[in-house]
């Protein structure tokens, strides 16, 4: 039994740790914290129902629609909410902060419009299929979505190290004005971010559905304040810490129901998450500040 | 510095002008509404308060459907002219609060239904008693709630007389011996509904054998419902909402737990079936409200609100729909707005005959009436037998 819980554990924290990847990647680049990120996720869930449920589609395209849906929402944040913001004279570091704080709240309110306050059914086949071996059970869905967050993991880390793009984006992370002077369009550089970081999102969201069955208009924010909890566990800006913190997350998160009281589970997460940062401040994989960012 | 000061000029200028047009508009329509009496019928503001934005705004929906549906009728009939005033709580204590307020002092309205929770309900009707307002909760089933004062009422049938029911019929039939809980702790509601669960447990002789927690709005529950599988119970006693509910039971059935559920009065909800699907299957509720029931009186409202809203009408909508009933019944024997007459005639309220059955109130102002004991078989919700 506890192998199992061990699964589910790791299902979880794959989760949380694709959610956290999106978070990262923006924070990495553009030095702020995407707080629309938990609900582009959300969005990217509602796809999958609409496709698999009210459509009645196979679920390899509710993975399309969800990708193509969610990089609209991403370039469209980043025209509207973060583009206008930068780079003026006199504008506080923190109006990107609460512009996308804007987003979330009409996001959430058109699911809301759209869908209903209640929660959606997600009926695939797929999340029926099982593996037994021996007293545990693995669900093939399970095995997609710690697959699928995996691959999403060393594709991004070898993007960013080895392709032009990711060299480039790097040089955009490390300082903005002198990437822009060597030749790197800067803009294009941001804009692709933030679509990426969505598309991770709405991907996750579609996990979510497929694993647990509950969409719900809400969903956002809660995966959206794990994910803050996990990159800043796992270090901000990086692509390791934010896999290694949402498994951590996850894992705790299940182990604390296993061997002691389900009410604490969130608590006791998060004090893991305190005394970790007390012994490490930058986080697991962060480097420490040497220098203030530009 | 002449062109700042300028510019204050201007602003509250512009605030000037406004707020003289909000007065004028509002003693417009107050002017209107005290032509509209004077042919027999009596005229009332009535305040509802409700959860219509957020996680529950599905509830909110389908308490302010049933409403709105019987007080079209209400008027149809030309008795009780109703006024509903509708206010959002979004499920939060001090937003439920403010709401009464404005509709007590501002708009003044002689009574209040609402709010949705029992969580709201318990700042709101302390506030509504002392002054003077008759308040009615259609959905808060938590334990003291009519308590709290002489003009506190509620239709809505405790958590502490339904799940007894479900369970005894449940333990009966199955032969349970060993069940497992499973609760929401971040709820007045869920967690009033868990405590009734752990005293009928006790009182049943039943073996608790683990008592596992979540949160609302939480979408994995395979860490809990693991170690629940694990323990092999006969029964899982589960207080939820039907949300966390029917979203608990799918992963359950997936996860190999065939055992029967029973939940509280949040967990009674066509809307189960919708988002659980088959997994819904062995569900056990007692509830005031059977929309399967061959009365003709719960046929016409169901095909009413089919017709008008375009879903089957749940607990929600029947307990609220009942409600203005009740008070329009309350009104007309009171023959006016004022808030003590309508207090006075509401706790007579004997034997009224709803779409729930029929209710009647107790000294407290809490409800008197016979739950009936349902379960989810084939997809849809049947008499358990």
């Amino acid at each position: 039994m506890l192998l199992e819980q061990l699964i589910n554990g790791l299902t979880l924290g794959s989760i949380y740790a694709i959610v956290a990847l999106g978070y990262t990647l923006v924070f990495g680049v553009l030095g702020i914290i995407n707080m629309a990120h938990g609900e582009i996720f959300m969005f990217g869930a509602f796809m999958g129902v609409v496709v698999t449920h009210t459509l009645q589609l196979p679920l390899a395209l509710a993975f399309l629609v969800a990708i193509a849906v969610t990089a609209m929402l991403g370039l469209f944040l980043e025209l509207i909410a973060l583009r206008p913001l930068r780079g003026k004279k006199g504008v506080s570091h923190l109006a990107p902060l609460i512009s996308t704080i804007g987003v979330s709240i009409f996001l959430e309110n058109l699911a809301h419009h759209f869908f209903g306050a209640g929660n959606r059914p997600f009926n695939t086949s797929f999340s029926q299929l099982s593996i037994q071996i021996g007293s545990v059970t693995i669900y093939a869905v399970q095995l997609v979505i710690f697959a699928i967050a995996i691959l999403l993991m060393i594709s991004l880390s070898f993007w960013l190290s080895k392709t032009k793009a990711g060299k480039a984006l790097r040089a955009c992370a490390e300082n903005l004005e002198a990437a822009s002077l060597l030749g790197v369009n800067t803009k294009k550089m941001i804009m692709l971010t933030v679509i990426i970081a969505s598309v991770i999102g709405g991907i996750a969201g579609v996990l979510v559905g497929m694993a647990f069955n509950s969409v719900t208009p809400q969903m956002g924010l809660s995966m959206g304040l794990k994910g803050l909890a996990i990159i800043i566990l796992g270090g901000m800006g990086s692509v390791r810490g934010a896999m290694v913190g949402g498994l951590i997350l996850g894992l705790s998160e299940t182990m604390i129901v296993v061997f002691g009281e389900s009410g604490y589970r969130d608590a006791i997460a998060f004090i893991a998450i305190i005394i970790i940062l007390l012994v490490r401040p930058q986080g697991l994989f962060g480097q420490p500040v040497t220098e203030a960012r530009r | 510095m002449g062109n700042v000061f300028k510019g204050l000029l201007a602003v509250i200028a512009v605030f000037t002008l406004a707020l003289m047009s909000a007065c004028g508009g509002n003693s417009e329509t107050s002017g209107e509404q005290s032509d509209g009496s004077g042919d027999g019928t009596v005229d009332v503001k009535v305040g509802v308060i409700s959860w219509l934005t957020g996680a529950g705004a599905g509830y909110g929906e389908a308490i302010t459907n049933g409403f709105e549906l019987a007080n079209t009728e209400i008027k149809e009939e030309g008795k009780v002219n109703i006024e509903l005033i509708t206010e959002d709580s979004a499920g939060k204590q001090e937003q439920a609060l403010s709401s009464a307020q404005k509709l007590m002092n501002s708009e003044n309205v002689s009574m209040i239904l609402g709010p949705t929770l029992s969580t709201e309900m318990k700042v709101v009707a302390p506030e509504a008693d002392l002054n003077g307002v008759p308040i009615m909760g259609t959905s808060t089933t938590a334990s003291g709630i009519p308590q709290i004062g002489d003009y506190v009422f509620r239709n809505s049938i405790p958590e502490s007389l339904a799940i007894p029911a479900a369970v005894s019929s449940a333990v009966e039939k199955y032969d349970a011996k060993k069940v497992a809980i499973l609760y929401g702790n971040d709820d007045v509601f869920t967690k009033s509904g868990y405590d009734t669960m752990k005293k009928v447990a006790e009182e049943q002789g039943l073996e608790v054998l683990t008592t596992e927690t979540f949160q609302k709005g939480q979408a994995d529950y395979n860490a809990q419902l693991t170690k629940i599988k694990d323990t092999k119970p006969d029964l899982i006693l589960c207080s939820a909402l039907y949300n966390e509910g029917a979203v608990i039971m799918d992963q359950a059935r997936k996860m190999g737990i065939d055992v029967p559920f029973v939940g509280g009065n949040g967990f009674n909800s066509p809307e189960v079936i919708k988002i659980a699907g088959d997994a819904a299957n062995g569900l056990i509720v007692a509830t005031p409200w059977f929309g399967g029931s061959e009365d003709e009186k719960v046929q016409t409202f169901v095909d009413k609100y089919k017709e008008e809203y375009g879903n089957e009408p749940d607990q929600f909508a029947a307990q609220a729909y009942d409600a203005l009933y009740i008070l329009a019944d309350a009104i007309e024997r009171a023959g006016s707005d004022d808030r003590d007459a309508i207090r006075d005639a509401l706790a007579e309220t004997e034997g009224f005959e709803g779409v729930l059955g029929e209710m009647s109130f107790d000294e407290e102002g809490d409800i008197v009436m016979e739950p009936t004991v349902l379960t989810i078989k084939d997809g849809k919700f049947q008499p358990f037998e």
